[in-house]
C-alpha cells in the first residue's frame, strides 16, 4: 500500500519537517509531488518518533504547508548505472541531461557507497606521468593516490586539471580502459563547458562521465554529486576494470553547500560556521580513491579547490590536506610572473611518492634529486628573504648564487608550455642542470656516488659542447 | 524483558523512548542486522545509543537489544600479528565474509575460535591462585609468549588442571573454586570492559627510556618506557612517518598501532612494509611484535571513539602479563573530532571550537593509562603512549593541542617551516621538550658515560645560541658576523644537517644505535673547541670552511656504518691533523 503524506509541518531552508509519518527509514528517499505537477526528492535525514525531517535537493521555493503530497520510496538515494554511461552527461544528481534517454541501469547501487576494508587495499606505487615537470620530478602522482589542486580564484587551476588529464599516461591503461569522471560542483556554465572542449579536443570525450551541478543550480543536490560521480567511479573501476581519474571542482563550494544544509538543520557549528562533521564528511569522499586487491581498476582523485582568501589554514584546505595523500599548492606571486604551471614548490607533496619512484619506476636517482630540489629552493626563499631586507648587491657569493638559481628553476623547471609534454627523462635531467649551477658542495642531500654520475657528467658535458 | 524499539534516528544517535531496562555504557544490538551500539546517555523518557555502523535504512520500531555487560573486547591469543577495526573486529575475516567493501553487521568473533593453541600449564590442582595471576603459557608468534593470567577480580584454589596440549580459545583449561565456594573455568581468553583500566599492583617512576634509534628524539627529547608523548602537526609534516619509524624501530616488545580516523592507504602502507621488514633483535618480521587498529576517516565515527579505547585496553593486557608495550595514536585529534561530533548530535552545550567540555577529562583519563608498573603477576611491564595531534590550520593553541599538552610529558612539535625544507623529522628543536630528561638522567650516565649527558647538553646550548644569532642575519646577513659567532652558525649547521636531520629511507640511517648517536655529537664538538682554537688565533674562518670538514661531517651518518664506529677515530685524527697545518 502506497501512502500519499498531505502537507508538511514546518519548512526551514532546504528543509521540511513533516509529522505522523511510519515505517520510514533513515536516508530514505522521497518524492515530493508539488500541486503543479511538479517533483521534488529529498532525503529523511532525521526522524524522531512519527516526525520526521526531510532535506529537499531541488530546494524548498513553492512549497507552502498544503501544496505537496509525498510518498515514501523505500530505498535510499540510488544511482542507475550501466556500461553505457560513459560519455553520458548527468546533473548533479546523477539523471541524465543530454536528451539520449534514461540510462537502462544493470544494478543500483547507494551512492554513499562503503568503506573499502584495509586489508582489501593494494597500497598504491605505480606512478602516472604527466608531462609536467614540477609535478613528476617533486610530487609525482601515483595511481590510486587523491592529490588535490590547492588553488585561488582566478588562478590556473582549470588549464593544469586539462594538462593534466590529456598527457596523463597510466601503466597499465589505454584508449580502452581509461576514463576521467568529471564532477562540477557549484561552477560556472563557461568554466564546464571548457572543460567538455578540452576533453573533446584531446580525444577523450567519448570516455568521460560529467556530472554537472553549475553555479545556479540547487546547492542541496551539490552535497550529493561528487557521492554521484564517485559511485560511477566505482562502478566503472572496480567492475568494468578501467584506470579512472576522478576530477572534483570545487570542493570550496561543495563544503559551502554542507555548512548551508547544516546550520538550517540547526546543528552546532565548528570552525567558521562548517559543520563539526566536516572532517568526517571530506573523507567518505576522499577515502573512494585506491586500488583493491584482485582487481586491475583503479580510482585516482584530482579534487579541485579555490582557497578563501588564499588562505590554506582555511578548513577547507586545512582538512583535504589532512586526509589527501598530498597537495599540488599554486601561488598568486608566480601566476603574476607569467609562469605556468604556478606550482607552488616547498608547501606541495605528495605523500605516496616514495614508493612509486626510483629504481624500476622512474630513475634510481630521482628521490635524491627531488630532495635536493627542495631543499635547495628552501635557500633560495631564505636568500631572497634576505635581499628583502639588506639588498641583493650585499648578499654573500653563495647567496648571490642561489638567487640566480632560483631564477632559472622558475623559468625553466616550473614554466612549461601548455602543450609542452616532458618525458620524466628530460624532467630529472633538466633538474640536475640547474642544480649544477650552484656548488657541488652546496648539495648535502645527495649521496657522492649519485652526484659523481649527475653533478660532474653536467660539467663534462658543458665542456664538451 | 520488554522488546525495546528504535524511537528516533539522527545520524549514528539512535533513541529508544520509555525504557528503563538499559545500562549506561551498554553494549546493546541495534535493528534486524544487529548492528554494534553502546549507551551513552539516559533520561527517564528517552535513552540515547551510539551506533557503531553507518545507520542507513534503520526505522523506527526496529528491535534494540540489551546485552547486560558494557563494551568490551576480547583479550587472548590471536591478537598480536592481527589487524582490527574500532570495535576488535577482525578486518582480516570480515573481508572473507564481506569482500573489499565493509558491509554492516559483520558478526565474526574478534579472535579465531577454531585454531588450536599449544599450552603449557603453569599450575596444579591445590593452588592458590590470586587475580593477575599466570596459570598457561601459549606461543603466541615465534617472538611473542603469550601469558594467560586470572581475570584481575578472581582468586581461589585449583580444583582441576588440564594436562599441556592444544586448546581452543573457549576450551576450559582449569578450574578454580573461590571462597564462597563458587567454581570459575579457565580459558584461553577473558574479557575486560575497554573505559575501564586494568589494574596494577604498583606504579613505577620512569626511569628506563624507550629508544628509538632516531637522534633527536633519543638525545634531545628522550622518551621513557610508560612515558606519554604528542607529537603535533600540520598536514605534510611528518607525524605519520614518524610514528612508522617508532613503531618500527623502538625498542618495546608489542607494537599496538592505532589508526584512528586517517587514511585507508596508508594502512594498507603499514600491512605493506611491516610484514617485510626484519626486526634486527629477532630477526623475524615486524609483524610478529605488532596489533593494527584500523578505523580509517571514513569507516564509521562512533567505532573511531571506540578504537582508542580498544588500543590501550589490549595495550594494558599485554603490559599485565610483563611486557613493554607502545601504543602509537594516529591521530587524537580525529578521536576528539568523534566526541565533538556525537556530542553536537545530543545537542550538549560545546566549550571551545565546537569540543565538548568533558575533551580535557577525557584526554587526561586515556594518558593516564600509560605508565612502568608492576604487574598483578609480579613482573614489571610498562606501557608509553604515542599519540599525533593534528591542529587545525597548523594553529597550536587549538583545543586539543593544549589540552594534550597538559597530560603528556614529551612535546615533539612539528614545523612547518622544516618540512617544507624537507629536513625530516621536522622536530623543531626549540618548540620541542621531555620532562622526562632528569628521570633518565641516571640511566644515561650508568649506561653511556657522563660525557653522553655533558654533549646533549651542548648541542642544545649551540642549537639555542644559533637560534638567537640567526635573528641577526635575518636582518644583516651572515658576513658581518665576527669569526666566533660564525663558528656558532656553522657548528650549528652541522648539527642540523648531519645529527638531527635523518632519513628515513637509508638504510643506515633509519636507525641509529644510542653508541653511534654519542659518537657523532662527540665529533661534532670535538670539531667545534678545535676551530674554535684556531679563531682565537685570529686566523680567519673561512680558511676552515676551505679544509670541506664541516661538510664531512655533515655526511658522516651515511659515510659511516652503524656497525663501524671505530671510524670515529679515524675522523678525529683527521680534524686534528688538518687542523694542525693551519696553527704552523
Amino acid at each position: 500500500m502506497i501512502i500519499d503524506y498531505v502537507g508538511v509541518k514546518e519548512i526551514n531552508g532546504s528543509l521540511v519537517v513533516m509529522d505522523g509519518v511510519k515505517g520510514v527509514s533513515n536516508e530514505e528517499i522521497v518524492d515530493i509531488k508539488l500541486d503543479d505537477g511538479s517533483h521534488r526528492q529529498g532525503r529523511v535525514v532525521q526522524i524522531d518518533g512519527e516526525r520526521i525531517v526531510v532535506q529537499v535537493f531541488e530546494g524548498t521555493r513553492r512549497i507552502s504547508l498544503k501544496n505537496t503530497r509525498t510518498r515514501l520510496t523505500g530505498h535510499p538515494m540510488e544511482m542507475p548505472l550501466s556500461p553505457e554511461i560513459i560519455g553520458r552527461v548527468l546533473d548533479g544528481a546523477g539523471r541524465p541531461i543530454d536528451g539520449l534517454g534514461e540510462i537502462f541501469a544493470v544494478k543500483k547501487a547507494n551512492i554513499n557507497g562503503t568503506p573499502i576494508n584495509p586489508v582489501s587495499r593494494v597500497y598504491p606505487k605505480n606512478y602516472i606521468n604527466t608531462g609536467i615537470s614540477s609535478i613528476d620530478t617533486l610530487m609525482t602522482l601515483i595511481r590510486g593516490q587523491k592529490l588535490p589542486i590547492f588553488s585561488g580564484s582566478g588562478m590556473t587551476h582549470n588549464d593544469l586539471a586539462v594538462q593534466i588529464v590529456r598527457q596523463a599516461k597510466i601503466s597499465g591503461a589505454d584508449s580502452s580502459n581509461f576514463g576521467v569522471v568529471f564532477a562540477a560542483m557549484g561552477v560556472q556554465k563557461d568554466v564546464a563547458e571548457y572543460f567538455r572542449k578540452s576533453f573533446e579536443e584531446s580525444g577523450v570525450l567519448s570516455r568521460v562521465v560529467m556530472l554537472l551541478n553549475l553555479s545556479n543550480d540547487p546547492i542541496i543536490e551539490r552535497t550529493l554529486t561528487p557521492r554521484c560521480a564517485l559511485t560511477v567511479a566505482e562502478y566503472l573501476a572496480f567492475e568494468l576494470d578501467m584506470h579512472i581519474l576522478v576530477i572534483m571542482t570545487d570542493m570550496t563550494s561543495y563544503a559551502e553547500a554542507l555548512r548551508e544544509f547544516s546550520s538550517s538543520k540547526g546543528e552546532i557549528p565548528g570552525r567558521k560556521g562548517y559543520p563539526g562533521y566536516l572532517y568526517s564528511d571530506l573523507a567518505s569522499l576522499y577515502e573512494r580513491a585506491g586500488m583493491i586487491k584482485d582487481h586491475p581498476g583503479s580510482v585516482t582523485q584530482i579534487p579541485i579547490l579555490t582557497m578563501p582568501n588564499d588562505d590554506i589554514t582555511h578548513p577547507i584546505p586545512d582538512l583535504t590536506g589532512y586526509i589527501t595523500e598530498g597537495q599540488i599548492v599554486l601561488d598568486r606571486v608566480l601566476q603574476g610572473q607569467g609562469i605556468y604551471p604556478p606550482v607552488s614548490i616547498l608547501p606541495s607533496l605528495s605523500r605516496l611518492m616514495k614508493d612509486g619512484i626510483g629504481e624500476g619506476y622512474t630513475r634510481a636517482d630521482h628521490q635524491a634529486l627531488a630532495n635536493q630540489l627542495f631543499a635547495s629552493y628552501a635557500k633560495v626563499i631564505d636568500a631572497r628573504a634576505l635581499a628583502s631586507v639588506i639588498g641583493e648587491e650585499e648578499l654573500s657569493p653563495i647567496d648571490k648564487k642561489y638567487i640566480a638559481f632560483g631564477r632559472l628553476f622558475e623559468a625553466r623547471f616550473i614554466n612549461q608550455g601548455f602543450n609542452e609534454n616532458r618525458s620524466i627523462e628530460q624532467s630529472l635531467d633538466l633538474g640536475w642542470e640547474l642544480l649544477s649551477t650552484l656548488p657541488r658542495s652546496e648539495l648535502d642531500r645527495v649521496d657522492d656516488a649519485v652526484l659523481d654520475l649527475y653533478f660532474e657528467n653536467k660539467d663534462k658535458k658543458k665542456e664538451l659542447s | 524483558m520488554d522488546k525495546n524499539v528504535i524511537y528516533g534516528i539522527n545520524g549514528p544517535v539512535v533513541t529508544v523512548k520509555d525504557t528503563d531496562s538499559f545500562a549506561m555504557m551498554e553494549m546493546v544490538y541495534v535493528g534486524q542486522q544487529k548492528l554494534v551500539g553502546e549507551v551513552i546517555g539516559i533520561t527517564d523518557r528517552l535513552t540515547t545509543i551510539q551506533v557503531y555502523e553507518e545507520t542507513t535504512g534503520l526505522k523506527p520500531g526496529d528491535p534494540v537489544a540489551g546485552t547486560g555487560a558494557p563494551m568490551n573486547v576480547l583479550l587472548g591469543p590471536g591478537i598480536i600479528d592481527n589487524i582490527f577495526d574500532g570495535i576488535e573486529r577482525p578486518l582480516k575475516a570480515i573481508e572473507e565474509q564481506s569482500g573489499a567493501f565493509i558491509s554492516r553487521g559483520a558478526a565474526v568473533s574478534s579472535l579465531d575460535t577454531e585454531k588450536n593453541w599449544t599450552v603449557t600449564m603453569k599450575i596444579k590442582v591445590g593452588d592458590e591462585l590470586e587475580g593477575g595471576q599466570i596459570y598457561a603459557t601459549v606461543p603466541e608468534t615465534p617472538i611473542i609468549e603469550h601469558r594467560l593470567m586470572v581475570p584481575p577480580a578472581l582468586a581461589g584454589t585449583v580444583v582441576e588442571a588440564r594436562p599441556d596440549g592444544c586448546y581452543r580459545l573457549f576450551d576450559t583449561v582449569a578450574v578454580i573454586e573461590d571462597e564462597a565456594g563458587q567454581r570459575h573455568e579457565l580459558t584461553l581468553c577473558q574479557k575486560w570492559p575497554i573505559r575501564t583500566s586494568r589494574p596494577v599492583r604498583d606504579r613505577l617512576a620512569p626511569t628506563i627510556p624507550l629508544i628509538t634509534g632516531q637522534r633527536i628524539m633519543d638525545t634531545l627529547f628522550p622518551i621513557a618506557k610508560g612515558g606519554t608523548a604528542a607529537i603535533p602537526g600540520g598536514f605534510g609534516t611528518g607525524k605519520t612517518m614518524n610514528q612508522h619509524q617508532l613503531a618500527k624501530w623502538c625498542d618495546a616488545d608489542i607494537i599496538i598501532y592505532v589508526g584512528c580516523g586517517e587514511r585507508g592507504n596508508e594502512m594498507s602502507q603499514v600491512l605493506d612494509e611491516f610484514s617485510k621488514l626484519i626486526d634486527p633483535k629477532s630477526n623475524r618480521p615486524m609483524t610478529d611484535r605488532t596489533v593494527l587498529i584500523a578505523n580509517t576517516s571514513n569507516m564509521p565515527v562512533a567505532a573511531r571513539e571506540a578504537s582508542i579505547y580498544t588500543g590501550i585496553t589490549l595495550a594494558e593486557y599485554y603490559r599485565d602479563m610483563g611486557y613493554h608495550v607502545a601504543m602509537m595514536a594516529d591521530s587524537t585529534s580525529r578521536w576528539a573530532e568523534a566526541l565533538r561530533e556525537i556530542s553536537g548530535r545530543l545537542e550538549e552545550m560545546p566549550a571551545e571550537e565546537g569540543f565538548p567540555a568533558y575533551l580535557p577529562s577525557r584526554l587526561a583519563e586515556f594518558y593516564e593509562r600509560g605508565g612502568r608498573v608492576e604487574a598483578l603477576c609480579g613482573e614489571e611491564g610498562s606501557v608509553t603512549l604515542i599519540g599525533a595531534v593534528s591542529p587545525q590550520g597548523s594553529d597550536f593553541s587549538e583545543p586539543v593541542t593544549q589540552n594534550t599538552k597538559r597530560f603528556t610529558r614529551v612535546f615533539w612539535a612539528l614545523d612547518k617551516a622544516l618540512a617544507y625544507a624537507r629536513h625530516y623529522p621536522a622536530i623543531n628543536w626549540i618548540d620541542s621538550y621531555s620532562e622526562y630528561f632528569n628521570d633518565l638522567d641516571p640511566w644515561f650516565r650508568e649506561n653511556l658515560g657522563e660525557e653522553f649527558i655533558e654533549y646533549r647538553n651542548q648541542i642544545s646550548a649551540l642549537l639555542q645560541e644559533e637560534s638567537s644569532l640567526m635573528e641577526i642575519v635575518k636582518l644583516i646577513g651572515s658576513d658581518v658576523l665576527p669569526d666566533d659567532q660564525k663558528l656558532v652558525i656553522e657548528t650549528a649547521r652541522v648539527i642540523r644537517v648531519g645529527f638531527l636531520q635523518q632519513n628515513a629511507f637509508h638504510p643506515e640511517d633509519t636507525y641509529v644505535p644510542l653508541e653511534k648517536q654519542k659518537r657523532m655529537m662527540e665529533v661534532i664538538l670535538h670539531l667545534h673547541e678545535k676551530v674554535k682554537e684556531v679563531v682565537a688565533r685570529e686566523i680567519p674562518i673561512s680558511r676552515v670552511t676551505e679544509l670541506g670538514l664541516f661538510d664531512k661531517l655533515t655526511k658522516m651518518k651515511y659515510d659511516i656504518p652503524n656497525n663501524r664506529l671505530e671510524m670515529f677515530d679515524e675522523y678525529i685524527q683527521d680534524i686534528d691533523e688538518q687542523l694542525a697545518i693551519l696553527l704552523l
